[in-house]
């Protein structure tokens, strides 16, 4: 090659030494405010990130976005004493539409009359098999089961849940997902009002 | 819904009287060609009637009817819809077909994955043995009378979840522990299995140059397990020092099942799955099945929903081709530096996917009908500001960073080279195909959803070889880029779903093959429904396992040292090439 | 610091527990230095080999944990992230990369697919888990699992790394080497020559 004169080599590293001497810069801007606060963290996710892009985990964990989702959980709600009713009745949509079939559910029956009650006695998720796919919080008509956002689930075993890992509370999941919350309480309230105004 | 304009069909049928017969079942297109008359109707349709480039090849079993068919798609490289026509065979063993090796030689691999798992014999094939599976495996998998061994039911979902679902796993099931079955009467201690044989016969049948020196020529294995960072895949080479003789690549060992998988699936179940076939460019894998699904629904998303689809397929051809920019640096040898730059801006963008759809690769955004949910607050200031200010700001700098480097120039000008010839005969798809001369982009030469609406170039480079394929895709970054913003500001308010959400939809029987201009090529959904919640027949036209076919002649003559930097710029996926 | 400051510490201890102490303050500094430099085996399959890489990228920095020197020879490696669904064409090459890794070595099982079989685990070229062949020592569930949770996970093993006295170790055991594992084989379905009795009386029945 009659060119090789090393220019094309020179611009490369010039970038990098731009980018380099900005990772100091940048750093020095802040006045040591950059590292483990949560403004610091918001700025790498944003347009004008420059020079280090690390985010320290464990000890700066990025905010998941409300879409978010790993494993599903069930809600229950919490009554004035205390006592959980999951909101889950065993229509047994969610195991019909898991792809790969991870969900099991054992419908409870009236120990007196042998009828299917819509409560769940069992329900297990395989989630060494979930794929974190969400269809099963997508397709569910009472807002049983959501998609939770807790990722720190290593462990030294392997990992079946059933139902008194998979229960989680209400306030948890408007904690975690509000603006979805406020609009399935809108969506309830409405349904309520409009069978309270068909009665009357 | 058709893929042959009305024209077309009256043509054909008066061109070939006798020999093709038109496809009458409900729902379907296309032609019914003899057996006998395949060769000389394909290579009359190839040379008379320019269908040059043959796109997918596949393989349908009906079972019902006693039927084996080979279904071909062929295209023009000047553009426009393509004819699809079949050859149907009784399925009594032993089942055989000619082979259209010697007028497309882009069948080659696709043949060879039909005799892997359906058991057709290819009559004429130059090299016909499995591809996916291993020499020696019982079976044709993908035959419908033969069951897995974790085998329940036909089709989900399945009885036993639901409502008795008692967990039982699926190994206490099987006799021992694994999804293993034998053949009845196997005793493993009779027997050496060798699965290599065949590969290395094969490989040594070549060309040997008896002039110069007798040089003793060794066989090397590339693979599996091999630092650039493509996944398992294995390349067996012949060396003559450091020249290449002759080489085999060998796939399979990512081979998933997804085909067979996707048949019991239900249509939404599907959607998951296809994110995990190109998983780089997740949001296209959605796009290509949708489209294929819609055809046969016969549902038009809403307006909203097709303007996201496009900013979010674009947004995975920016995503994809920063990650190949990365991995391409990383097999020349600049170990790493290139590859943070440029994954630091992808990160940016898996943000919004994040946002937006809830994973940061596997997506699971799209629905027949539309999109799955609309965008959350602020995630459209997110993107205006990622593609109106900081991409293109951090575009030019990578590409000041690299496109004049003096070690990037030298290896990639002038080597591997593929010309515009044999990337037609081979099939080559997408960077490849356009980096070689040709201007074939599924985006202009049949337009789906709504890129007419969008200017934007098909970028061509003519040389064909490792730079031209790196700067190839610099410049569809910067054409994604320009249509995103048109996207954006054009993007209406309204509803983002054509139908209620519904998790058994109903797809009348019929077939459809949808295709997208992926990022790394053309993938297309081959889909045929029989009107249960299931599909009969479920295939993947995928781009990096047909690019693969030019991969041996691109090599062969070339020193082994470039074979990992064809391979990073061919960019090829392992989910894709075993699904 | 020498071991006999270690074995006569300044304060009396009970004499069933003077041996244990010695070893507890050097296994300390012993754990230390291996957990703080792990070198993984650059081991992706599939699409969690994706997240692995940007784990290894610049926002998810692995070499804050000592990790980034991933080897792509297996001599030279201390971990084996498996990282990706396991098929019965690969899994005979990762039982003898496995077995060529030098101790102490561990196993990470990322994602779904490698724990348990994962969404393809109805497959059948698809292994149920890769802990059929190979014993792991930790599970990432997830599919993919972000990069936190693979750093999370890797904490995990330094935890677990940490918690290993040596008087326990099994790379320092008088006896036998550890057994290798045997490498299965591709007949008509996968063979695993430790399954051979099953084999036969399946072929009984």
């Amino acid at each position: 090659m009659s060119d090789m004169y090393g220019k094309g080599i020179l611009k490369g590293l010039s970038v990098s030494l731009k980018r380099f001497i900005e990772t100091y810069l940048d750093n020095l801007s802040w006045l040591g405010k950059r590292y483990h606060t949560d403004k610091g963290i918001a700025h790498w996710g944003s347009k004008d990130a420059r020079g280090i892009f690390t985010v320290q985990y464990p000890e700066e964990k990025i905010p998941v976005p409300e879409e978010f989702r790993v494993i599903p959980f069930l809600v229950y709600d919490e009554g004035p004493n205390g006592e959980k009713t999951l909101r889950c009745t065993s229509c047994g949509i969610c195991p019909k539409v898991c792809p790969p079939q991870c969900i099991w559910i054992v419908r409870s029956t009236d120990s007196a009359t042998g009828r299917p009650i819509p409560d769940p006695a069992r329900f297990y998720i395989d989630v060494d098999i979930c794929m974190n796919c969400g269809l099963c919080a997508e397709f569910c008509p009472f807002d049983a089961i959501k998609m939770d956002h807790d990722y720190e689930l290593a462990s030294f075993h392997r990992n079946v849940y059933d139902i008194t890992r998979l229960s989680k509370s209400a306030r948890y999941y408007e904690s975690i997902r509000p603006v979805n919350a406020r609009h399935e309480e809108a969506a309830r309230a409405a349904k309520t009002a409009s069978r309270t105004g068909q009665g009357e | 819904m058709e893929t042959t304009a009305p024209v077309q069909i009256l043509d054909l049928s008066a061109r070939f009287p006798g020999v093709i017969n038109p496809d009458t079942r409900a729902g379907y297109s296309g032609w019914i060609v003899n057996s006998t008359d395949l060769l000389p109707f394909a290579t009359a349709l190839r040379n008379e009637l320019d269908y040059d480039y043959l796109s997918s090849v596949t393989a349908v079993d009906y079972l019902p009817e006693g039927k084996m068919e080979v279904v071909y798609h062929v295209y023009k490289t000047a553009g426009g819809a393509g004819v699809v026509f079949k050859i149907q065979v009784p399925r009594v063993d032993p089942i055989e077909i000619p082979s259209l090796v010697s007028i497309y030689p882009g069948a080659e691999f696709q043949e060879r994955e039909a005799w892997d798992l359906f058991g057709i014999k290819f009559t004429n094939h130059p090299d016909l043995r499995r591809i996916l599976m291993w020499e020696g495996f019982a079976g044709h998998p993908m035959r419908k009378d033969w069951h897995e061994p974790y085998f329940e039911e036909d089709a989900k979902p399945l009885k036993s979840r639901w409502p008795d679902g008692k967990m039982i796993m699926a190994e206490s099931k099987n006799l021992y522990g694994d999804n293993i079955a034998y053949p009845d009467g196997f005793n493993p201690e009779s027997q050496t299995f060798d699965p290599e044989k065949a590969l290395y016969e094969a490989l040594r049948r070549y060309q040997k140059d008896e002039t110069g020196l007798d040089t003793d020529h060794i066989i090397v294995n590339m693979g599996p397990q091999h630092p650039s960072t493509h996944g398992v895949f294995r390349v067996a080479v012949v060396l003559d020092g450091e020249k290449i003789i002759n080489m085999k690549p060998v796939m399979g060992y990512l081979h998933r099942n997804h085909e067979k998988i996707g048949e019991r699936n239900t249509y939404i179940m599907n959607m998951p799955y296809t994110d995990r076939l190109d998983y780089l460019a997740p949001m296209s894998n959605n796009f290509g099945y949708a489209l294929a699904v819609e055809k046969l629904m016969n549902v038009k998303p809403t307006e909203r929903a097709e303007y996201i689809r496009v900013i979010m397929a674009e947004m995975t051809r920016i995503s994809n081709h920063l990650f190949l920019i990365g991995t391409l640096l990383n097999d020349l040898g600049a170990y790493f530096t290139p590859m943070l730059y440029a994954l630091e801006e992808r990160e940016l963008i898996l943000d919004i996917f994040e946002a937006v759809a809830g994973s940061r690769m596997m997506c699971n955004y799209f629905r027949f009908g539309g999109v799955a949910r609309d965008f959350p607050e602020g995630t459209l200031q997110k993107i205006k500001d990622l593609f109106f200010e900081r991409l293109p700001r951090k575009i030019e700098e990578i590409d000041r960073f690299l496109s004049e480097n003096e070690i990037i120039r030298s290896r990639g000008i002038g080597q591997g080279v593929l010309t515009a010839e044999d990337a037609i005969k081979y099939s080559a798809a997408g960077p490849l195909l356009r980096a070689s001369g040709i201007p074939y982009d599924v985006r202009r030469a049949e337009p789906y959803s709504i890129y007419d609406r969008f200017e934007f170039d098909v970028v061509v480079r003519t040389n064909g070889d490792i730079y031209d394929r790196l700067m190839v895709r610099f410049d569809e970054i910067r054409q994604s880029i320009r249509i995103i913003q048109q996207a954006v500001k054009q993007l209406p308010e309204g509803p983002v779903m054509a139908l209620k959400p519904m998790y058994q939809v109903r797809v009348p029987p019929g077939e459809a093959y949808g295709r997208v201009e992926g990022p790394k090529g053309e993938l297309g959904f081959y889909v045929i429904s029989n009107g249960k919640p299931s599909p009969w027949r479920y295939h993947v036209r995928a781009p990096s396992f047909i690019n693969l076919t030019a991969f041996g002649p691109m090599c062969v003559g070339q020193k082994v040292a470039d074979v990992v930097a064809v391979l990073g710029s061919i960019d090829i996926v392992l989910g894709e090439v075993d699904r | 610091m020498e071991s006999n400051e270690l074995n006569s510490p300044n304060y009396e201890i009970p004499p069933e527990l003077q041996a244990q102490v010695a070893i507890t303050s050097l296994d300390k500094i012993y754990n230390w230095g291996r957990s703080a430099s792990v070198w993984p085996l650059m081991f992706g399959l599939a699409c969690c080999a994706i997240e692995m890489i940007c784990a290894a990228a610049s926002r998810y920095d692995i070499a804050r944990f000592g990790m980034e020197i991933m080897r792509p020879s297996p001599r030279q490696s201390d971990l084996m992230i498996v990282s990706g669904t396991v098929t019965k064409k690969m899994i005979p090459i990762i039982v003898r990369l496995y077995n060529q890794m030098p101790e102490p070595k561990y196993v990470l099982a990322m994602g779904a697919c490698a724990s348990g079989g994962g969404p393809f685990k109805e497959g059948y070229n698809v292994v149920s888990g890769v802990d059929k062949f190979i014993p792991v020592d930790v599970y990432i569930p997830g599919c993919p699992p972000t990069p936190q949770a693979l750093l999370n996970g890797l904490m995990k093993i330094q935890e677990k790394i940490k918690s290993e006295p040596i008087k326990t170790a099994r790379w320092y055991q008088k006896g036998p080497d550890m057994a290798e594992i045997p490498v299965p084989m591709l007949g008509p379905d996968l063979i695993d020559p430790r399954k051979i009795t099953l084999i036969h009386n399946g072929e009984k029945n």
